[in-house]
């Protein structure tokens, strides 16, 4: 197995960073160190994407001209351009997600002052409580 | 034996459900009428000796010990999680066939043909270009239109807000951790470098832009940088400058029309390129600027769109307003 992975390194590496990215996307207790493992897992699929879209000593897939005015067009040539338009793909669905889970942090810390997610939350339920407990006693006065 | 079974039994039920028998040297306590106005009753206190029972306890027990005993257990199970994980993906890349090799099953006929046919189907030298914005124009069209909603959602959440301050929120710009520049850096070095830059890198992302089908990049690409030029711009000039002519009202016009024009031009292409009709929009040849049919125009499209929301992105994140 070790060295059908040697052989695969491109992808083991990528899978290797995709848990890495994994792994700060669970641990990590901030909240922009999350988006930042959130982007790793992005990055690690691009490379295996683009790892699996090489074939060796082969070009980019931009036609080459062939001498006389026509266009070398053997698929011997060039490398698979499916993987790119993928990556592409991912890219901005990436940047979006990036972007629009940034500004829901940036929400979040404008109402509580932390970007922690624990004290977030423990600021969440203490308002939650206090507020039960108002709507408690408003409910108790009128009863009286 | 009997007996005895049932006294333990007993004692171990008392032990669970608390309410044990009351002990000879039980002390009742008194307790003070607490102070509360008379239209409260004080609520029913425990008359007589009680004990605590197993589910009391152990949330006694878990309100003091439970966040801690949960961090651990949580970041146990997180690494443990993501070790099976990548252990799983690493046995199924040592099973996938050898990296770069030609005869791999992900090259097979669809690429033969894209890159074949794609030449003469497309008019498009660079067949990236042609698989994106020809074979599978609407994937490309349905990524504007992601990028598009991810600009105007940020642009809701972050410029709603600023519009009508909410009460008592803490604003970012008061706070001291995070200094926000109110107005440019006034300086010389950074306005002249960015004098003489700035046309070249509008220029390089044209290029970029209107050259996507002929050389790697395209719309995705040149939009970038032609939003960092305007980003450089804003720094170097204040976002005063860059509002005059870019707003909230020209990005969205902008955004949209470019996207209008994707979706009906592309629509058009579909319909009459998949089922034969004749068509108005000529292929040109390969290798020419004015060739390539709706790749040169639909470059132009995405490049607006993305310079427009990149540049949205930067100005609502450091200053909060487009």
């Amino acid at each position: 197995m070790l060295g059908k992975l040697l052989l695969n390194h491109y992808e083991a590496v990528a899978v290797i960073l995709f848990g890495i990215g994994m792994t700060n996307l669970l641990m990590q207790r901030n909240l922009i160190k999350k988006i930042i493992g959130l982007n790793i897992m992005d990055t690690a699929v691009y490379l295996f994407l683009a790892a699996k879209g090489y074939v060796e000593g082969r070009a980019a897939p931009i036609l080459i001209e062939n001498g006389s005015g026509g266009w070398l067009t053997s698929s011997e040539l060039y490398v698979n351009p499916v993987p790119a338009g993928l990556v592409l793909t991912g890219i901005v669905v990436s940047v979006s997600v990036t972007a629009f889970s940034l500004a829901l942090a940036l929400k979040l810390y404008e109402n509580y002052g932390t970007l922690n997610i624990d004290e977030a939350l423990l600021k969440m339920t203490e308002e939650q409580l206090e507020l039960e407990t108002t709507i408690e006693n408003a409910e108790e006065d009128v009863l009286v | 034996m009997h007996r005895e079974l049932k006294i333990v039994w007993k004692n171990f039920f008392n032990w669970v459900f608390g309410n044990g028998p009351r002990p000879e040297n039980e002390v009742i306590p008194v307790e003070p009428p607490p102070d509360l106005p008379f239209t409260q009753k004080p609520k029913d206190k425990y008359s007589r000796f009680h004990e605590a029972t197993l589910k009391e306890r152990y949330e006694q027990w878990l309100e003091i010990h439970g966040l801690h005993i949960f961090a651990v257990l949580y970041s146990g199970l997180s690494i443990l999680t993501c070790v099976v994980i990548v252990c799983l993906l690493l046995a199924t890349v040592a099973e996938l066939p050898p990296f770069g090799h030609e005869r791999n099953p992900a090259n097979n006929e669809v690429i033969r043909r894209y890159v074949e046919h794609g030449g003469h189907e497309t008019g498009a030298q660079n067949i990236v270009a042609g698989l994106i914005l020809d074979y599978r124009a609407f994937d490309t069209f349905g990524e504007s239109a992601v990028l598009f909603t991810a600009a105007v959602s940020v642009l809701m959440m972050l410029g709603a807000s600023r519009r009508n301050k909410i009460k008592n929120a803490p604003s970012l710009k008061s706070d001291g951790n995070f200094p926000r520049r109110e107005s440019p850096f006034e300086e010389p070095i950074l306005r002249g470098v960015a004098s003489l830059s700035i046309p070249a890198i509008l220029m390089l992302g044209c290029v970029v832009v209107i050259n996507g089908h002929l050389t790697p990049g395209g719309g995705f690409s040149g939009g970038a940088i032609l939003s960092t030029a305007l980003i450089l711009a804003a720094n170097a000039y204040g976002f005063e400058r860059v509002h005059e002519f870019f707003n909230e009202r020209t990005f969205i016009i902008s955004s949209s029309t470019a996207l209008m024009i994707y979706a009906l031009s592309k629509g058009y292409s579909f319909f009459t390129g998949a089922n034969h009709f004749y068509s108005i929009i000529p292929k040109g040849t390969v290798g020419n600027i004015l060739s390539a049919g709706l790749i040169l125009p639909l470059n132009i499209c995405v490049g607006l769109i993305v310079a427009g929301t990149l540049y949205t992105f930067y100005a609502l994140f450091s200053k909060g307003d487009l």
